[in-house]
This record gives C-alpha cells, sequence and structure tokens, in this order.
C-alpha cells in the first residue's frame, strides 16, 4: 500500500472542515449567544412562542403525513417495477428521474395552475360533475406538493431493497411450504425494511424543513418552520434566533439520522443514489 | 431400495425457444442418493427446478408417489430443496432460519425447539441458534440450509449443488457429512453436480446429463468401468478413448495391433471407440542395451504378453508426479496416451504397453458428426 | 386481473408525476400573460427570451456554477475517494460521515450555515481591508460543498472493487505511479466520475436553498430568479426556457441512453459466455 500523501488528502480534509465542520460550529455558537456574543438559551427557548411551536407542529404533521402517503404509494409501485424485470431499471430512471430535469421550482408552482379555483383539476372534476376542491393555500396543498417533489426518494431506496432480494431465497420460502402472503410478509417485507427507512428520512427532513413548497402553495396563510426560519436570516436579520430555531430543527434530523445508522447497517448509502 | 417414488415421464422444456430438456424419462427409487451429472447447460438444474415445482415442463408429468403433482406448487409438495448459494433468510437467525417451514405448518412451540435442536445436532452445529447467517462462514451456512430443509421431515431432498461455493477440503468433508446424513434420515436424496469425483464419492445412481438428453444411468462403478459413449467416458474421469476397428467378437484391432478384448456383439470389421482408463495401462521398460532377441528382451515381452497377447511400443514424453503415482505420456504410433503408474519411468525410456483384455472397454461410434461436436464443445 | 390493477396503477402515478410538466409545457406556448387562461398558441416566448438580459445572466450564472462547481467536487471527491479508499475502516466511516452531512442534512440548515461562515469570514477579512462579496463565488463554493458527497458516494465504491494487484503489477512493471494510475486504476473508475459529474451538474442546476442563502444581490440563477418573481408573476420567458432546457437534456438522455443500453447488452451477453 501507498502511504498517505498529503496532496491527496489536503485539499479535501481542508474543504470540510472549512465548508461543513466549522458552518455547522457557527450554528451553534450563534444559536446558543446573544448579540453581544454572551452565552444564552433565549434563541433555542424561543422556539416555544406560540406561533412557532404552531408552525413546528404543522410541520411535523404535514411531513409525518407526506412521508406516511409517499410510503403507501412508493412501496406498491416498487412490487410492481420489481416484478416487471426486464428494461425495469431503465424503465425507471426514465420516468422518476425524467421530471428531475424541469426546475423544481417550477414543478412546484406547476401545481398552482392545478389546484387553484379554476385550475386543471377543478375544471375536471366540473367536467364529471364532481364538486370542487379548495385546496390551493391550505395545508393539503401543501402536502400534496411535498409528496410529489419527494416521491422519487422513497421509491428508489425501496426499489433497490426490493432488486437486491435473491430470487433463491423466495424460492426456498415456497419450497419451505409459504405461499405467496406468508412469502411477503415473512421474508420481502423484512428486508426492505432498511430501504423503507432511508427513504423516510429522504423523505421526512426536506419535507419537514422546506419553505420553498409552502410558499408556493401556501400562499402567505401557512407558514411552517422552515419558513420561520428562513424570515428570520432574510427579513428580520436575527441570526441568533434563526440560529436557535436552527438548532432545533436538527434535534429532529439527528434523531432520524440515528435512527438510519441503527437500522441501515448494510451500506453506505442504502440506495440514496 | 425397490419402488418408485418419483417418475418424470415425457418431460420436455424450453426456455425462450432453447431446447433444455428433450422428452427426458427417469424414475428415482426410495431412499436411493441419486446424482444428476453433467456439465454446465445439460439440463440437471432444470429437472431438480421441474422436481421441487419452481419450472413447469412444457410437456410431461411429474408423477411422486402415485399422485400426478405436475401443477402443484412448491409450498404444497413433500420436497425440501437444498439451494446451491444457501439462499438463507439473512434477517432471521439461524433458530428462526430453521423453525421456518414448521412455523408456516403452525407447529407447537415446544416441538419447534425440539426438533430446531435436533437438526443442528445433525449438522454438527448445536449452540448457533441466535447467530445469525452472515457470521456464519460458508460451511456453516450450507449445514443450516440442509438443516432448514430436513426440519421439516421430506421424503425427498433436492440439493443444487450444494458445495459448488466450498473449498476443496470443506467439501471433502461435506461430502461424507452428506452420506451420513443420508443414512441416518432414510430419506431419497436428489443431488445436482458438475463434479464427477462428487458423484462418484456419494451417489448410489448416477445419471449423467447432456444437452438436455440424459447419456447414461448406472451405478458409480458401471458409469467408471463401462461408459456407454465416449461423452460419458470423456466426462467420467481421465481416459484414453481413440478410433479402433473391431475385428469380430473379444478381439480389437488398435494402431494396427490385434488386441483380445471381452466385448462382444459389435459385428466384425466395424470401426469403434476404445476406451482404456489410464491407471489401466500396463508399461514395461524395454531393455535396449541388451537388444532384440537376447534374454533380457525376450522375458520383457513375454511378460508383457502374458497380460494380453496385443502390445504397443512408446515412448514416455511427459512425466509429473502426482503424490500417488506418476502421469506420463506415452507416444506410440502418433497418439500420446494418458498412463498412470506407481512406477516411474523417466522421459526418453522405450516402453512395452499392455492392457489387460476387462479393461478395454468398447463403445459404438456416435452416429452422427452432430452428437460428438456436442460432447467436445461441452466440456 | 392483477395485470390491470398495476398498469393502472403505473398509469396514476405516471400522471401524478407528469402533469406539472405537462402545464409547463403548456404554459410556454399560452399567448397570454397570465397563466390564468388560454391565449391561444404562440411560439413569442421562445423568441423573447433570448431578448431577456436578465434571464439570459441568470441562465449563464446557473449554467457556469452548474459546471464548474461539478467538476471541482468531481476532481475534490476524486482525491477524497482515493485516500479514504486508502484509510482503515474505522476512520473512513468517520470521515464519511462528515462528508456526507450536507447530504443528510436539511438544505435549510447548510445554506444557512454556509451563509454564517462568508459572514464570519468577511468580519475577519475586513481586518485587513479585504472583504467577502456574496454572489459567484460563493455560490460555487457552497454549490462545491453540497455536490461532494454525491461524488464520493458515486466513485469510492469503484475504487473500491479494483484489485489493488493490478496496480501494483503495473508498478512491477517499471510504470511510473502517475501511468499506473491511468492506465490501470482511471479507466476502472471512470463511470463512477462520470455519474459523479453528472449527477452534480443535475443537482446544481436544479438548487434552489443553498444559492438563496449564499447568493447577493444583484446575483441571480434561474431558480432564485424563478423564486424572487414569483409574486409578481412568472415570465412566460421563464417557461419557454425551462421547456427548451427540459427537452434538450431530454435529448442528451436518450441518444447517451441508447448507447449506455448497447454497451451493458454487450457486458451481459460476455457474462453470458463466460458462464456458459
Amino acid at each position: 500500500m501507498k502511504k498517505h500523501s498529503p496532496l491527496l488528502s489536503g485539499p479535501y480534509l481542508v474543504w470540510t472542515a472549512a465548508f461543513i465542520v466549522i458552518p455547522l460550529l457557527m450554528i451553534v455558537f450563534y444559536g446558543l449567544t446573544d448579540k453581544n456574543g454572551a452565552f444564552t438559551w433565549e434563541n433555542v427557548a424561543s422556539m416555544g412562542t406560540p406561533e412557532r411551536m404552531k408552525a413546528l407542529v404543522l410541520s411535523l404533521i404535514l411531513s409525518l403525513t407526506a412521508t406516511a402517503i409517499c410510503l403507501v404509494m412508493a412501496y406498491p409501485l416498487a412490487l410492481i417495477l420489481t416484478n416487471m424485470k426486464i428494461g425495469a431499471t431503465a424503465f425507471i430512471t426514465s420516468i422518476f428521474i425524467i421530471p428531475m430535469w424541469m426546475n423544481s421550482l417550477l414543478r412546484i408552482l406547476a401545481w398552482q395552475t392545478l389546484l387553484e379555483r379554476n385550475g386543471v383539476i377543478n375544471q375536471f372534476l366540473e367536467a364529471l360533475h364532481l364538486p370542487k376542491q379548495y385546496l390551493l393555500n391550505t395545508p393539503y396543498a401543501i402536502a400534496i406538493g411535498m409528496i410529489y417533489d419527494f416521491l422519487p426518494f422513497m421509491l428508489l431506496p425501496i426499489y433497490n431493497a426490493l432488486e437486491k432480494i435473491d430470487q433463491n431465497v423466495l424460492d426456498a420460502a415456497y419450497d419451505l411450504g409459504a405461499n405467496k402472503l406468508q412469502t411477503f410478509w415473512k421474508v420481502i417485507f423484512p428486508l426492505t425494511i432498511p430501504g423503507m427507512i432511508s427513504g423516510i428520512i429522504m423523505v421526512f427532513v426536506p419535507a419537514l424543513t422546506t419553505f420553498v413548497i409552502s410558499d408556493f402553495l401556501g400562499g402567505s396563510k401557512v407558514l411552517l418552520i422552515g419558513n420561520v426560519i428562513e424570515q428570520q436570516f432574510t427579513q428580520v436579520g436575527d441570526w441568533n434566533v434563526g440560529s436557535g430555531l436552527s438548532l432545533v430543527l436538527m434535534i429532529f434530523i439527528l434523531i432520524s439520522m440515528a435512527l438510519m445508522q441503527h437500522y441501515d447497517k448494510g451500506g453506505e448509502t442504502a440506495g440514496l443514489i | 431400495m425397490s419402488t418408485k417414488l418419483i417418475d418424470l415421464q415425457h418431460i420436455t422444456k424450453s426456455f425462450d425457444g432453447q431446447v433444455v430438456l428433450d422428452d427426458l424419462n427417469l424414475y428415482i427409487r426410495e431412499n436411493e442418493f441419486l446424482t444428476l451429472l453433467g456439465p454446465s447447460g445439460c439440463g440437471k438444474t432444470t429437472t431438480l427446478r421441474i422436481l421441487g415445482g419452481f419450472e413447469k415442463p412444457d410437456t410431461g408429468r411429474v408423477i411422486f408417489d402415485g399422485k400426478d403433482i405436475t401443477d402443484l406448487a412448491p409450498n404444497k409438495r413433500q420436497l425440501n430443496t437444498v439451494f446451491q448459494k444457501y439462499a438463507l433468510f439473512t434477517h432471521m437467525t439461524i433458530a428462526e432460519n430453521i423453525a421456518f417451514g414448521l412455523r408456516i405448518r403452525k407447529k407447537s412451540e415446544a416441538y419447534i425447539r425440539d426438533k430446531v435442536s435436533y437438526a443442528l445436532k445433525l449438522v454438527n452445529l448445536d449452540g448457533y441458534e441466535n447467530r445469525m447467517p452472515d457470521s456464519l462462514s460458508g460451511g456453516q451456512q450450507q449445514r443450516i440450509a440442509i438443516a432448514r430443509a430436513i426440519v421439516n421431515e421430506p421424503k425427498v431432498l433436492l440439493l443444487d449443488e450444494p458445495l459448488g461455493a466450498l473449498d476443496l477440503k470443506l467439501r471433502q468433508d461435506m461430502q461424507y457429512e452428506l452420506i451420513r446424513l443420508k443414512n441416518e434420515l432414510g430419506i431419497t436424496f436428489i443431488y445436482v453436480t458438475h463434479d464427477q469425483e462428487e458423484a462418484l464419492t456419494m451417489s448410489d445412481t448416477i445419471v449423467v446429463m447432456n444437452q438436455g438428453y440424459i447419456q447414461q444411468i448406472g451405478t458409480p462403478e458401471d458409469i467408471y468401468n463401462e461408459p456407454q459413449n465416449a461423452f460419458v467416458a470423456d466426462f467420467i474421469g481421465d481416459s484414453n478413448i481413440i478410433d479402433a476397428t473391431m475385428i469380430q467378437d473379444r478381439l480389437v484391432s488398435i494402431q494396427g495391433v490385434r488386441f483380445a478384448c471381452v466385448d462382444t456383439g459389435f459385428g466384425t470389421d466395424r470401426p469403434v471407440d476404445v476406451v482404456i482408463r489410464p491407471e489401466d495401462l500396463k508399461l514395461r521398460e524395454i531393455p535396449e542395451d541388451a537388444g532384440e532377441g537376447s534374454d533380457a528382451y525376450e522375458e520383457a515381452l513375454n511378460r508383457v504378453r502374458k497380460i494380453n497377447p496385443g502390445y504397443l511400443t512408446g515412448t514416455v514424453s511427459h512425466l509429473i508426479f502426482k503424490g500417488v503415482h506418476y502421469e506420463m505420456e506415452v507416444q506410440s504410433g502418433g497418439y500420446d496416451w494418458l498412463v498412470h503408474s506407481t512406477k516411474m519411468y523417466p522421459v526418453g525410456t522405450k516402453v512395452f504397453m499392455s492392457v489387460d483384455p476387462f479393461d478395454i472397454q468398447i463403445m459404438h461410434k456416435p452416429e452422427s458428426e452432430d452428437e460428438q461436436a456436442v460432447g467436445v464443445e461441452d466440456i | 386481473m392483477k395485470k390491470v390493477f398495476s398498469r393502472l396503477y403505473l398509469f396514476i402515478i405516471f400522471i401524478f408525476l407528469y402533469a406539472p410538466i405537462a402545464v409547463l409545457i403548456v404554459l410556454s406556448f399560452n399567448d397570454s400573460r397570465t397563466r390564468a387562461k388560454w391565449g391561444g398558441f404562440t411560439l413569442r416566448w421562445y423568441a423573447a427570451m433570448f431578448r431577456n438580459e436578465t434571464i439570459m445572466d441568470a441562465l449563464r450564472n446557473t449554467l457556469l456554477i452548474a459546471v464548474l462547481s461539478a467538476l471541482i467536487a468531481t476532481l475534490l471527491g476524486l482525491t477524497a475517494a482515493l485516500s479514504l479508499n486508502r484509510m482503515k475502516q474505522r476512520k473512513r466511516t468517520f470521515v464519511m460521515g462528515i462528508i456526507n452531512i450536507p447530504m443528510l442534512n436539511a438544505e435549510i440548515v447548510t445554506g444557512i450555515s454556509l451563509m454564517l461562515i462568508f459572514i464570519a469570514l468577511g468580519q475577519f477579512l475586513s481586518r485587513w481591508g479585504y472583504m467577502v462579496e456574496f454572489g459567484f463565488g460563493t455560490v460555487l463554493i457552497g454549490h462545491i460543498t453540497f455536490n461532494l458527497p454525491y461524488t464520493v458516494l458515486l466513485i469510492l465504491p469503484k475504487l473500491r472493487q479494483i484489485n489493488t494487484s493490478t496496480y501494483e503489477a503495473a508498478l512491477d512493471l517499471g510504470a511510473s505511479r502517475f501511468l499506473a494510475f491511468r492506465k490501470v486504476i482511471l479507466p476502472d473508475i471512470m463511470s463512477g466520475i462520470v455519474s459523479g459529474f453528472m449527477m452534480a451538474f443535475t443537482l446544481s442546476l436544479d438548487d434552489f436553498v443553498i444559492t438563496h442563502f449564499t447568493k447577493g444581490p444583484g446575483f441571480d440563477t434561474l431558480s432564485t430568479k424563478i423564486y424572487t418573481e414569483v409574486r409578481k408573476g412568472i415570465k412566460p420567458e421563464m417557461y419557454a426556457l425551462s421547456t427548451l432546457m427540459f427537452v434538450t437534456i431530454l435529448l442528451l438522455l436518450l441518444l447517451s441512453g441508447v448507447r449506455g443500453n448497447k454497451e451493458k447488452a454487450t457486458v451481459n451477453s460476455s457474462k453470458r459466455r463466460q458462464a456458459v
């Protein structure tokens, strides 16, 4: 084996320190100090104000709902795609990656056109003589936007986990007397748990922290915790409070990451890519 | 070892238009250790998968214990399979793996506990109940796969190259282990392998397959000593296969020299293939210093003639020490004869070469060139 | 029956994923300033976008940032992967954990943290009369940072598959380290490098959050431009541009996909040949 060359490991180590580690420490520093640099818990505690608590609770409800619906939608989808076998991999990339090549902000924005009072969906419902739905600028619209934006993040890890299951293992289960349903619950489902955990994290974290989706589809009426923090930095200009709130947010993220570490012992990527 | 337990009747199977099995007929007796032997792509694994219910034959029936099970799902069959790469459930402990089939059959917990520990003892892995499959070596995983199958008390155990992934020493140990298991359990084993040595060591009956056809069925001794065609002879062990002419019953001409043999019924002056195992060729050094006609020379020749009136002369061209024996090549009449002997003849030695009439195996020439080509290409 | 259900389900998901894209494409041909009503078919937004200097500026910035950040992130990721590959398991897991933070962390937190470090850096440098200007440079650094984990994750596995003795054999046969790397290692990890670059390019092209926090006034990418325009109403030229980019990338993807499939087919058939 070659010796470590500082020329090789130097640049990226410096980069990670300068732009990943130190910036995070900056958030901790700002979050735990006041304007004069003195230590305080106040920034963190300010999450407790009714308005912010409301935003946090709503964010949690919406992101958990969106995550659950993504899981319920993606699992059968992944099963169907796995069973198609031939050319499925090419198919899956084309069908789920292609939308990502359209600017994501515009794609979310397009849901305004779909969901609004006289939007595409309502015109469609009207044509079918069904009652119109007024979804835009409600939490429902935000949930739809989250599901839409993050569904592929749920699908891909589950699909990868299913793909990895050896046909021999399923044959073994049949051979030992299990029927299709028993094989699914006793073998297939448990083997995809790591994939599901990855998917859950990959959907939950961005959904919890988004401010764009709520901006676009919630109007100014619905504030999520992401909006509250974003405004602290870009409108209020209070970095200390903004950092304090970010710290609270990071606690939730750390919890989910710890869960991921716990369940996903298998690989370093676990189908993130 | 009497009644037909399984009867495969006129089984045909093709994948993507390629025929893998062509009108296969085979029966398997109770308590038999039967091996399906052949090169990859010969149809042996497909046969096993049809027995297990993982593939449906295009035509033909599978009769098990007098009942037609051709369309029966794998989970309804009284057979269990040991898969090539173990196919253990990696998310379950060893005990849970073994208990899988019993749980499906809703056996009582006490029964399951007893059975699991019995099965683990049987494969010499007691105490491994709570380990995970990934923490076991390949050989141990294979034993667990076997335990997982036999715990269900199947009438037949199907084994699909179960030792293929193990190293040589482990493979030999496992061979004895399997024979012991078979004797203890008293059930039928159907074993798939491409390893002729494995087949010879373990089987009661060997079915040699090639290109979707059965080439020969017989005991290991039959298959080794009396291969019915060049493919079988070449596939099983080392052998010299040479063109010859059957002059009449019990007399064959090899390289123009008449040899006594024991085969009859091949007609007169018919071209045939002759198989001679390398260990059956007897060598004797030609005492050159003494010269032709000298006493020493005549004595050597007489000894050779005692074995068989026919003999060849040749020169040792290669010599390798193989441990138990020496492997030599003897050039004679433009053909390199493979010879195994415990006695060493240095390269360059001129030798007489002979063979006991019983050790000359006469075979019909393949009827078409096609069939011959097949055999050669696949090895 | 089961097949009908699964086809139906695929179809519904397909509609769900592609309806917004269809809307955007339709809007790009809509001869009306508002997206609320259909004013007939037109191509004028496609002509107008080339004359719209702010959009063209944003496009230039977007592409430049995407290419540069992908390039630098790939190079940095390559050095990181090479050095990680030689680390002991434990140290590697630790360093990987840190590199992966921008991928697993919330984008908003990464964005804010970068903004804070740039401000702090600015304050620090101002003592000597230097300053940190929020704009191209800061955005570029931000993009490189969040692209880095993806390039490492795509290159490292390829590197770990390589049998080290082939590299040593090359050295043994007299190749210099550089030559051995170029001739033996590089060809084997090239696919990882390319997909790492493509991944980084795509992510950078589409990024909004990191750019939002690291850009300064007067500097815009397409995403930030769209964000500020939302309240006033998106200019139809933006729909036209996005549609055009989408179609271009789709075509490139199809072309490379056809070639990729062919390669895959040959690989598969050669594998099968070995098996027989």
